[in-house]
């Protein structure tokens, strides 16, 4: 099997494994890149239905050809739809640096949105090689009642068996993706023929690698317009894939506390 | 867009990957070791070398290599790996995944979780201290997890000036130890992290080493094929009825399938044959489809030619045939309740004689109980101890048994089907491998049975019974709470449908537990063979032509399926629903003022669930509507549904 196909097996087993095993699961749909390999591969697992809501919780700040996408493809996709707002900045912890205190919106919506609805299951489309933190997470990954994070205390995972029982006032987060790389996403991408949304593709020398908030997230410098062009780009490149995203580097442990909190 | 000339195209661009765990005893350099196989393979990502010296600057500490693999602060601090951690690099030959697995013994969990993804493993010994417990242990259960591939690196050599006697040393012993266990190492490597020798490019200092350094070694590690030559294992994920289809997926194990393939599944022994493999975004034509061959790894849905219950941990194989070439390993897997394992235990609690675990077998979960411990392990000398309970991060081999039938597989045969994790309240507590050496396979003395049975030929057809009723026979299947009323309605129902002439029976869950079923309880078990009696009795009896009114709780949607595919066409699912509050407003038996006190327990809708009907063909809502409303309604249903024209169309 290619490295493709082996990815897509593996990634499909755990959708399976997660809809069979775990009620109220909903899918987290961040609009780039990675989460939309994801509903992909969820209407793969289930022969074109996704048999689950498909949330996308809303800093009302991403980039407008974002919002285009989701309009469309939540349609055209036959998606079941839910759109959550997060909450204002005013009440976010006021100790965190700026990048970090406003990407902590999103980790309350996420909490209040998950409240709500009662998943007890997420879906989400983070890879371990984005960033040293990540590289640490599980499949199958417990959440306490807060949504956070125990890094040091994570159960064993291994020969395709996962964490699918858990007690009342624990989710999970499931990582479909989580042994892609950002080449694999962007591979898969063509191989499959997955709309992307345009700001991924360079315009005037320019283009996005990883897309956020608009405001805290910064374009790097390329010509890559094909996916082919990106693919290529990305063989040769040393300039790490969220280098755009301000909140990684303001201090040496902020993602880590992010995290840890229930950010994704 | 053509899919497949795409395909090619992709495939090619996306590079071999190759996963290698790193593991060894704590302190004797794996993190350094990565930190420097990055930095001298020039794969760290900009900036990344400057800020760690940054950090350690800001934080008045020495700058080592570790400190680019530990991310968590926490590690930093204590200066060893708590999880295990990946890092992607490549070579001009592939790509890799490097995966960091903590020796400390605290973080064995952690260690395994590392080890069990991985192809290959690099194992490393400090030169220095020599082989540790960590390390023989470290060896054990990468053979256990089933990474045959290890390659030892002699680390710090540095540190006993590049000496060549210090290194056969330790070759030695650690060669003795690993072959005893039954593992070849493909080689022996000295390096030194910290000075960057034999890591990349070879050593000045260790010019009598004469074999391939790390990255070399690396490259020489072989991607294992898939196990495509095995017979077929296919374990059943879930059953989807998303539409019209009825599609049954999993993922495969072991072996190939192809459309057409006879195939049963293990432990009912039920056979069917492979209609039709799933796909999306788009069906297979119908020429892909001849040529088409599923294999190992592959996640699929198949549909089947005829209808039978299937559920989730079902095991599907080939049907035997005389002139399959199997090497030998079995066509279908071993039935048994009894097995011996190697295991090594992760849990809080000891791993005792007599306690219960949950298994989960490839997507089986099975309540297994201890019966004995043969050994405890001593991954040290080998030793073997007895004893009645194994420690978090003990080594032993078992005996578990089941109260049933298990579908199971000999590991050495079937590294993948013969594995399984137990679990300890709600976490994976520990792994083993399955043995069936002495164990006698029950599967032909559970079929025998089967096979010895016929079927016998009415002499009078379905439709001559029809004809002479004058109607069709079926069930009509009502479900519902513990006073929904179910009862009373099949009463009424029971009597409109005789007095307009058709031949009818109530089949009452209370009344068969007075002699079909009077030997069952209401254990889960109990309720499901329950459940399978009078789901039986009634196709029987709308086969003789009946209409059977059949009045039980069911509250499993699982046990109503069966009961539809058991009796096929004429099986109507009548949900007669009322909200508890009703329910137990009426109470007519008096039921759940006992199940409120816990004088019975699981009582459907108090300490039992209920899954309603998503698809009724009916739903007759009693909160809302009378009995004789009810009543009326399931007469024009069931009068439309059963109504029969006489036919011609049979001969006597």
């Amino acid at each position: 099997m290619s490295r493709l196909d082996d990815l897509e097996a593996q990634s499909i087993y755990i959708f399976r494994e997660a809809f069979n095993k775990i009620e109220n699961i909903a899918l987290l749909w961040s609009l780039g890149k990675d989460s939309n390999v994801m509903v992909w591969l969820a209407k793969k697992a289930f022969y074109g239905h996704v048999p689950f809501p498909v949330m996308h919780v809303d800093t009302e700040k991403k980039f407008k050809e974002m919002y285009e996408f989701r309009d469309r493809y939540a349609d055209e996709w036959n998606l079941n739809f839910i759109r959550e707002v997060c909450p204002p900045l005013e009440e976010m912890d006021d100790t965190l640096p700026p990048a970090a205190r406003s990407a902590a919106r999103k980790t309350v919506g996420l909490r209040d949105a998950t409240k709500k609805h009662g998943f007890n299951g997420l879906f989400a489309g983070i890879r371990r090689d984005e960033e040293a933190i990540r590289a640490k997470e599980r499949v199958f990954s417990p959440r306490g009642a807060e949504g956070k994070w125990d890094f040091k205390h994570q159960p064993p995972e291994f020969w395709d068996q996962y964490k699918t029982e858990f007690p009342e006032g624990t989710h999970i987060r499931i990582h479909p993706l989580l042994q892609w790389t950002e080449l694999d996403i962007w591979n898969y991408t063509h191989r499959e023929g997955i709309p992307i949304i345009p700001l991924y593709r360079s315009k005037n020398g320019l283009r996005y690698r990883s897309l956020g908030d608009e405001d805290i997230t910064n374009p790097v410098k390329s010509d890559a317009y094909t996916i082919e062009e990106i693919i290529a780009e990305l063989g040769s490149t040393k300039v790490s894939e969220r280098s755009g995203r301000a909140l990684d580097h303001e201090t040496e442990d902020a993602f880590e506390r992010l995290r840890a909190e229930g950010y994704l | 867009m053509n899919m497949q000339d795409n395909d090619i195209k992709a495939q090619s661009s996306a590079r071999e990957l190759l996963k290698v765990a790193i593991v060894g005893h704590v302190d004797h350099g794996k993190s350094t070791f990565v930190g420097r196989l990055f930095h001298d393979t020039d794969s760290l990502p900009e900036g990344k070398y400057e800020s760690i010296v940054a950090m350690c600057e800001k934080r008045g500490v020495e700058f080592e290599y570790a400190f680019l693999m530990d991310s968590f602060q926490a590690e930093r601090d204590q200066g060893i790996t708590i999880d295990t951690s990946q890092i992607w690099f490549n070579t001009e030959q592939r790509d890799y995944t490097i995966i960091d697995a903590p020796g400390h013994k605290e973080f064995l969990k952690n260690m395994v979780t590392g080890a069990a993804q991985s192809d290959a493993a690099l194992l490393m010994i400090d030169a220095l201290e020599g082989v540790q417990e960590q390390s023989r242990r470290h060896g054990y259960l990468l053979n256990l997890l089933g990474v045959s591939q290890i390659a030892v690196v002699v680390n710090k050599m540095d540190l006993v000036d590049y000496s060549q006697a210090r290194f056969d040393e330790i070759e030695a012993e650690y060669r003795a130890y690993l072959t005893s266990i039954g593992v070849n190492p493909t080689r022996f490597i000295p390096i030194s992290a910290r000075e960057g020798d034999n890591i990349v490019n070879p050593s000045d200092k260790l010019a009598w080493y004469k074999g391939l350094t790390v990255t070399e070694a690396l490259d020489d590690f072989k991607i294992l094929s898939a196990d495509d030559d095995l017979p077929l294992r296919l374990p059943v994920q879930d059953v989807y009825k998303f539409d019209d289809r009825r599609i049954i997926a999993g993922t495969i194990v072991s072996g190939q399938l192809r459309i057409g393939d006879k195939i049963t599944f293990s432990p009912s022994g039920k056979e069917a044959v492979v209609k039709n493999i799933e796909a999306w975004p788009r069906a297979y034509t119908d020429e892909e489809k001849q040529n088409l061959v599923l294999r190992a790894g592959q996640s699929v849905g198949i549909t089947l030619t005829e209808q039978i219950f299937v559920e989730r941990g079902d095991v599907i194989s080939h049907v035997e045939q005389a002139d399959a070439d199997s090497d030998g390993a079995l066509m279908a897997p071993h039935l048994g309740k009894e097995f011996t394992a190697k295991l090594f235990w992760l849990g809080e609690t000891p791993f005792e004689v007599g306690k219960n675990y949950k298994m989960k077998l490839g997507t089986a979960e099975i309540n297994v109980r201890v019966k004995q411990i043969n050994h405890i392990l001593d991954a040290e000398n080998l030793g073997q101890s007895k004893g009645d309970q194994l420690l978090r991060n003990q080594l032993g081999e078992v005996v578990l048994t089941s109260r049933h039938p298990i579908v199971l597989d000999d590991y050495r045969e079937f590294a993948k089907s013969g594995r399984f994790v137990l679990l300890e309240k709600f976490d994976i507590a520990g792994g083993g491998v399955i043995n069936l050496d002495g164990y006698e396979n029950t599967r032909e003395a559970l079929f025998a049975h089967q096979a010895n049975i016929t079927r016998v030929d009415h002499a009078v057809s379905l439709a001559e019974r029809e004809n002479y009723n004058g109607h069709k026979g079926g069930v009509l299947w009502l479900t519902g709470l513990s006073g929904a009323g179910k009862t009373t309605l099949a009463v009424s129902l029971e009597r409109k449908l005789f007095r307009k002439g058709l031949q009818v029976y109530i089949l009452d869950g209370d009344n068969l537990r007075h002699g079909l079923n009077n030997n069952l309880g209401f254990t889960d078990a109990d309720r499901r063979e329950n459940i399978r009696r009078a789901s039986e009795t009634a196709a029987l009896m709308a086969q003789a032509g009946f209409v059977v009114i059949v009045s039980l709780i069911s509250p499993f949607a699982e046990d109503r399926e069966k009961a539809a595919l058991t009796q096929g066409d004429g099986f109507y699912e009548i949900y007669v629903k009322a909200d508890l509050e009703t329910c137990e407003s009426r109470d007519p038996k008096g039921l759940y003022k006992k199940a409120r006190t816990g004088e019975i327990s699981d009582f459907t809708g108090i300490s039992s669930p209920y899954e309603a009907p998503e698809n009724a063909a009916l739903v007759i809502d009693t909160a809302k509507n009378s009995v004789e409303q009810g009543a009326n309604l399931l007469l024009e249903f069931a009068t439309e549904r059963f109504h029969r024209e006489f036919s011609a169309d049979y001969s006597i």
